[in-house]
C-alpha cells in the first residue's frame, strides 16, 4: 500500500457519513409514504365470489361485469362511515358500486347500511379477509376501479373524499 | 421559585461551556499556558450547575408545581413518588436534561480525576466535551425549556401514559444515557488526542474507564429492554431486530470494539488510528440511534412521540460532530505516529480479527437498517429488512467471533505459534465436538445456526475460562476475572438463544374451562377465568393449573388488560422460571363457543439470555475496578519510590 | 399527548386501532396437526410483515388482519403448497414490502453482498497493522 493510497482511504469513513446524512436528511424531508399499494393495479381482476353480507343485496357473483367500483369496507371502520356521503353520491351518478363488507356480520352490516345509507348494488361478506389479501387490499376502506374487461385501473386508498367523486364518476364512465 | 433558579443555573451551566471551549481553544492554539490553567475548574463548575438545574427539575416533579408547562403536561399528585420522581426524565425535554446533566457531572469527573494525561491532551478533551455540550445546551435553551411556566396553572396535571408506569421503563432510558454518555467523554478523548497529536498508551489508560463503564451501562440497558420486549409484548419473541432495538444494539457493537481496540493501544501501543477511528464511530451510532427513534424516519413496532423538528436539531448537532471529528480524522491522523506493529498470529492479531468481526457486525445492522430508506429514497421501491437477512448476515459471523472470544485470551501477545495455540484449545475443541455430536443425535431436525450456535457456546464457555488454569487465583487480577466472566457470559448468552430458537415448543389452543392441555414436559388444566380491576385497567384474568410430571401443581394467572385512557389492550403473560427454563402463558379472545384462545410456549433455557448478559456486565465491573485498583496502585507507587 | 420515552426499548403494545368484533378465523390461532407443515407454516409466518402494524411480523401481532394472514398461511401449507409459493403469492399482491426476506434482485444484491463485502475491506484495511513475519525486529 502506497502512502498516497492511506491518505486517501482516510476519507472513506467522512463520505460515507455524508451519505448518511444525505440520506436520512432526505427521508427526514420527504417523510416516506407509509401505504401499502396493490399490486394488482393494471392487472386483471380475480374472479371472486362471495355470499351477502346482508339480506338486502345479492353477495359477490364470479362474473360480474361492466366498469364498476369494488368497495372494500366494513361496519365497525369509522372513515368507512365517514365516506357513506361520497359513495351515494357516485350511485346516484349512476356507477355501479360491488362492495365487500370485511370481517363483519349480516346484523351489523344491516345497521351501518340502514344508518348510513346503501349505494351497493352488491355486498359480499368477506369474514377472513381472504378476498381482501387476493386483491392485495391492506386496510379498510379502498376502493378499486376495475373497467369493462375486468382489468383494475385504480386503488384508492383510504377514504373517499367529496373532491374524488367528479373524478371517479369520469373515471367509470370513460373505462365502460 | 424553583423554576427560575434552574432556569438560571442552566443559562450559567451553557455560558461557562463556552467559556470552557474558548479557553481551551485560544490556550491550545496560541500556546498561552495561562489561559489553560482554569480549564479544569469551569469544567467542574459547569458540572455542578447542569446538576443542580437537573434537580430543581426534579424538585419541581416531586412536588408536582403545575405552574410550570412540563410538570402539567407530564405530572400527576395522586402517582406514586417513584413516577413522579422518574417522570422527571419521562418526557422529552426532562431527558435532555438529565443528558447533559450526565455529560455535566461526567465533564466535572475528568476534571477531577484524570492525573496521568498530559496537560495539553486533557484541556482539548475537556474542550471537546464542552462543545458537545454547547449544542445540547442550545437545543435545550432553545428549542425544550424544560422549565417554562404555564399561567394559568392547571389544577391538576396530565399524568403519565400508565403503560409507562413500570419499574423497568423508569429506570431504562437514564442506564442508556449514562452509556451514550460514556462514550462521549471517550469521544472528547479521541478528538483531543487528536488535537495534540498525542496517541498512546497513556491516552488508551486514560480513556479505558469511561468505555468500560459506558459499555456496561449499554449492556444493562440491552439486556432489560430485551427482557422487557420479552414479557410485555406476549409473544414470546425477545429480540425483532426493530430499527428501535438495533439503534441500541450498533453503540454496544462499537463500545465493544472499542474496549478491545483500546486495549491493544494501552498494553502494546497498536492500533494508533483505528482505536481514535472507533471512538469517533461509538459516539456518532449512539446520536445516529438517537436520531433514527426520535426522527421516526423509520417505521418501528416500538411506539414513539415523533417530531421531525427535534429530527432535525439531532441531525444538525450530529453533522457538525460526527463530520466535524472525522474531517480532523482524515486531517491530523496521518500525522500521529504510526502504532507498534505485530504478528498475525498474536493476542494483537486475535484482537484485530476481534474487531474486524464486530465492525462487520456492525455494518450489516446498519447498512441492514438503513436499506429500506435508501432503496425508497432512489427508486421509490418498498421493501423489508427483517429477522431472515439479520440472522443470516450477522449470525454466522457472530459464531466465528465467539469462538474467536474463546481462542482468544489463549494466545500470547506479540508473538505465539499457531500449533501451540491449537494445543491450548484441545479441551474446548474436544467439548464442542462432543456437544456438536450430542445435540445432533439427540435433536437431527434442529437448524444450523442453532446447532453451531449450542456447538461454539459449549466450547467457548470452556475455552473463556482457561485463562484461569493453572493460575494462582488469588494472585490473578481482578480485571483477568473480569475478562473471564464476561466472555462466560457471552457463551451463556448464545447458549440461551440457540436453546430458544432450536427447542421451544408452541401450543395454541381454544380451551374450555376444565380441559388440560400439553406443551412440551408441562399438562395445564384452565380452571376459568374472572373480570378483575386494576388502578387503571380492567382485565380478564385467566387462572391456569400446571404440573410437570407429579409435582403438586402451580397457578398461572395470565391476563388480557384493557387501559382506558388512552383506549389500549394488553397482553400481561404469565411466566414461570424453572431451572431449565420458562413456561409461557398468554390469554387470548374469547370465541362464540365460550372457548378462550390460549397460547403457551415452553421455552428451555431461554434465562440464560438474560443471565449471560448480566454476567457480561458484571465482567464489565470487575474489569472496571480491577483496572481502577491497579492504575491507584501504581499512581502511589510512583509517589513515593 | 406528547409521550416521549427516551432511547428506551420501550414497546408499546398495539394500540386498539379499529378491530372488528367477529372472532379470528378458524386457523389463525389454531396448529395444523401435522407438526412438520405447523413448523413449515410458523416458518413463514415469522418472515412475513404484518400488513397494518407497521413493524411485525405476522407471528407477533395481534391485528386481526395478521391473524387473518396466518390463516391464510396454515390454510395454504396444509392444502400442500410450498412456503415459497405462498410468499411470491403475496409478493404479487403486496410487493416486496410483506416480505421480511428480501429477496435477491438487482437491488438486494449490495445487501446480501454485505458481510463478505465488509470483512474483505477489514481485511483490507488492517492488513497495515501486521508485521510480515521474517522482517520483524
Amino acid at each position: 500500500m502506497t502512502k498516497a493510497g492511506v491518505r486517501w482511504l482516510l476519507w472513506v469513513p467522512l463520505v460515507a457519513f455524508l451519505l448518511f446524512l444525505g440520506l436520512v436528511a432526505g427521508g427526514l424531508l420527504r417523510p416516506a409514504d407509509r401505504t401499502i399499494v396493490s399490486r394488482l393495479v393494471g392487472q386483471p381482476m380475480p374472479a371472486i365470489a362471495l355470499p351477502a353480507a346482508s339480506a338486502s343485496r345479492p353477495g359477490l357473483s364470479a362474473n360480474a361485469g361492466g366498469a364498476r367500483l369494488v368497495n372494500v369496507f366494513a361496519s365497525w371502520c369509522v372513515p368507512c362511515a365517514a365516506e357513506a356521503p361520497q359513495l351515494a353520491a357516485l350511485a346516484k351518478a349512476g356507477v355501479p358500486i360491488d362492495a365487500i363488507a370485511i370481517r363483519d356480520t349480516r346484523a351489523d352490516v344491516d345497521r351501518f347500511l340502514a344508518r348510513y345509507g346503501n349505494p351497493y348494488r352488491s355486498i359480499g361478506s368477506d369474514v377472513d379477509s381472504r378476498v381482501q389479501m387476493a386483491l392485495g387490499s391492506s386496510g379498510v376502506p379502498e376502493t378499486f376501479v376495475v373497467d369493462g374487461r375486468g382489468i383494475i385501473r385504480a386503488q384508492k386508498i383510504g377514504d373517499i373524499r367529496p373532491e374524488d367523486v367528479a373524478g371517479l364518476v369520469a373515471a367509470v364512465q370513460a373505462l365502460r | 421559585m424553583i423554576a427560575e433558579f434552574g432556569l438560571a443555573a442552566l443559562w450559567l451551566a451553557a455560558a461557562l461551556s463556552v467559556l470552557q471551549l474558548a479557553l481551551s481553544a485560544f490556550g491550545l492554539t496560541g500556546g498561552r499556558d495561562a489561559l489553560m490553567a482554569p480549564v479544569r475548574s469551569v469544567a467542574v463548575v459547569q458540572g455542578a450547575l447542569t446538576m443542580l438545574a437537573f434537580a430543581a427539575l426534579i424538585a419541581l416533579f416531586v412536588r408536582v408545581d403545575l405552574s410550570v408547562a412540563l410538570v402539567a403536561a407530564n405530572d400527576h399528585s395522586q402517582k406514586p413518588l417513584l413516577y413522579r420522581f422518574a417522570g422527571t426524565w419521562g418526557n422529552h425535554e426532562g431527558s435532555m436534561l438529565l443528558w447533559v446533566a450526565v455529560l455535566g457531572l461526567a465533564g466535572a469527573a475528568v476534571a477531577l480525576l484524570e492525573r496521568r494525561l498530559p496537560e495539553r491532551t486533557l484541556v482539548a478533551t475537556l474542550g471537546a466535551q464542552a462543545f458537545i455540550a454547547i449544542g445540547f445546551f442550545a437545543f435545550l435553551l432553545f428549542a425544550s425549556n424544560p422549565f417554562a411556566r404555564l399561567d394559568p396553572a392547571p389544577a391538576e396535571g396530565l399524568g403519565l401514559n400508565p403503560l409507562l408506569q413500570d419499574p423497568g421503563l423508569a429506570f431504562h432510558p437514564p442506564t442508556l444515557y449514562f452509556g451514550y454518555v460514556g462514550l462521549s467523554v471517550a469521544f472528547s478523548f479521541a478528538v483531543g488526542a487528536l488535537v495534540t497529536r498525542d496517541v498512546g498508551p497513556v491516552f488508551a489508560r486514560a480513556m479505558r474507564p469511561w468505555v468500560l463503564g459506558a459499555w456496561i451501562f449499554l449492556t444493562l440497558g440491552i439486556t432489560a429492554g430485551s427482557y422487557w420486549a420479552y414479557y410485555e409484548l406476549g409473544w414470546g419473541g425477545w429480540w425483532f431486530w426493530d430499527p428501535v432495538e438495533n439503534a441500541s444494539l450498533m453503540p454496544w457493537l462499537a463500545a465493544t470494539a472499542l474496549l478491545h481496540s483500546v486495549t491493544v493501544l494501552a498494553t502494546r501501543d497498536g492500533l494508533r488510528a483505528w482505536t481514535i477511528m472507533l471512538a469517533v464511530v461509538a459516539f456518532s451510532m449512539s446520536m445516529v440511534g438517537t436520531f433514527l427513534v426520535r426522527s421516526g424516519i423509520l417505521t418501528s413496532v416500538h411506539a414513539f412521540a415523533v417530531d421531525p423538528t427535534r429530527g432535525g436539531f439531532i441531525l444538525a448537532l450530529l453533522a457538525i460532530y460526527i463530520g466535524g471529528a472525522l474531517a480532523l480524522f482524515a486531517l491530523r491522523v496521518g500525522t500521529v505516529r504510526e502504532g507498534q506493529r505485530f504478528d498475525a498470529v498474536s493476542r494483537e492479531g486475535a484482537l484485530v480479527a476481534n474487531n474486524l468481526l464486530l465492525s462487520a457486525i456492525l455494518g450489516v445492522v446498519l447498512i441492514g437498517t438503513l436499506y429500506p430508506l435508501a432503496v425508497e429514497g432512489l427508486t421509490g421501491g418498498k421493501l423489508s429488512v427483517g429477522p431472515p437477512y439479520f440472522n443470516a448476515a450477522a449470525g454466522p459471523l457472530a459464531l466465528i467471533l465467539v469462538a474467536m472470544m474463546g481462542a482468544g485470551p489463549l494466545v500470547r501477545w506479540r508473538r505465539d505459534d499457531g500449533v501451540a495455540v491449537l494445543k491450548r484449545m484441545a479441551l474446548p475443541i474436544l467439548i464442542a465436538v462432543v456437544a456438536f455430536a450430542a445435540v445432533w443425535l439427540r435433536a437431527p431436525g434442529i437448524g444450523v445456526l442453532p446447532l453451531l450456535g449450542l456447538t461454539v457456546a459449549a466450547g467457548a464457555a470452556v475455552a473463556s475460562v482457561a485463562p484461569l488454569w493453572k493460575r494462582k487465583l488469588w494472585r490473578t487480577p481482578l480485571f483477568t476475572y473480569g475478562m473471564v466472566v464476561a466472555h462466560l457470559g457471552i457463551a451463556v448468552a448464545l447458549a440461551g438463544m440457540a436453546s430458544e430458537a432450536a427447542f421451544t415448543q408452541e401450543t395454541l389452543v381454544a380451551a374450555r374451562p376444565g380441559e388440560t392441555h400439553r406443551v412440551g414436559p408441562w399438562a395445564l388444566r384452565f380452571d376459568g377465568v374472572e373480570p378483575i380491576a386494576g388502578e387503571n385497567w380492567t382485565a380478564i384474568e385467566g387462572t391456569l393449573t400446571v404440573r410437570r410430571g407429579d409435582d403438586a401443581g402451580y397457578v398461572m394467572r395470565p391476563q388480557a388488560r384493557a387501559f382506558s385512557a388512552p383506549p389500549t389492550e394488553t397482553s400481561e403473560a404469565a411466566i414461570r422460571t424453572v431451572l431449565d427454563g420458562q413456561l409461557y402463558v398468554v390469554l387470548g379472545k374469547a370465541d362464540e363457543q365460550g372457548r378462550w384462545q390460549l397460547r403457551l410456549w415452553w421455552k428451555p433455557y431461554v434465562t440464560l439470555i438474560w443471565l449471560g448478559g448480566g454476567l457480561v456486565a458484571l465482567g464489565g465491573l470487575l474489569s472496571l475496578v480491577g483496572r481502577v485498583l491497579r492504575e491507584r496502585r501504581s499512581r502511589l507507587v510512583e509517589q513515593y519510590a | 399527548m406528547r409521550f416521549f420515552v427516551a432511547f428506551a426499548l420501550t414497546m408499546a403494545p398495539v394500540m386498539a386501532a379499529a378491530q372488528s368484533g367477529v372472532p379470528p378465523a378458524a386457523l389463525s390461532d389454531t396448529q395444523l396437526p401435522d407438526p412438520a407443515a405447523e413448523a413449515r407454516a410458523t416458518a413463514l409466518m415469522q418472515t412475513l410483515r404484518c400488513l397494518v402494524c407497521q413493524g411485525q411480523s405476522i407471528a407477533d401481532s395481534d391485528a386481526d388482519m395478521a391473524g387473518d394472514m396466518r390463516a391464510l398461511v396454515r390454510r395454504r401449507i396444509a392444502a400442500g403448497e410450498r412456503p415459497e409459493d405462498i410468499r411470491a403469492w403475496l409478493v404479487q399482491r403486496y410487493g416486496d414490502w410483506v416480505t421480511y426476506d428480501p429477496p435477491l434482485n438487482a437491488v438486494t444484491w449490495p445487501l446480501w453482498a454485505l458481510p463478505v463485502l465488509l470483512l474483505v475491506i477489514g481485511a483490507f484495511v488492517a492488513r497495515g497493522s501486521f508485521r510480515r513475519r521474517g522482517r520483524g525486529a
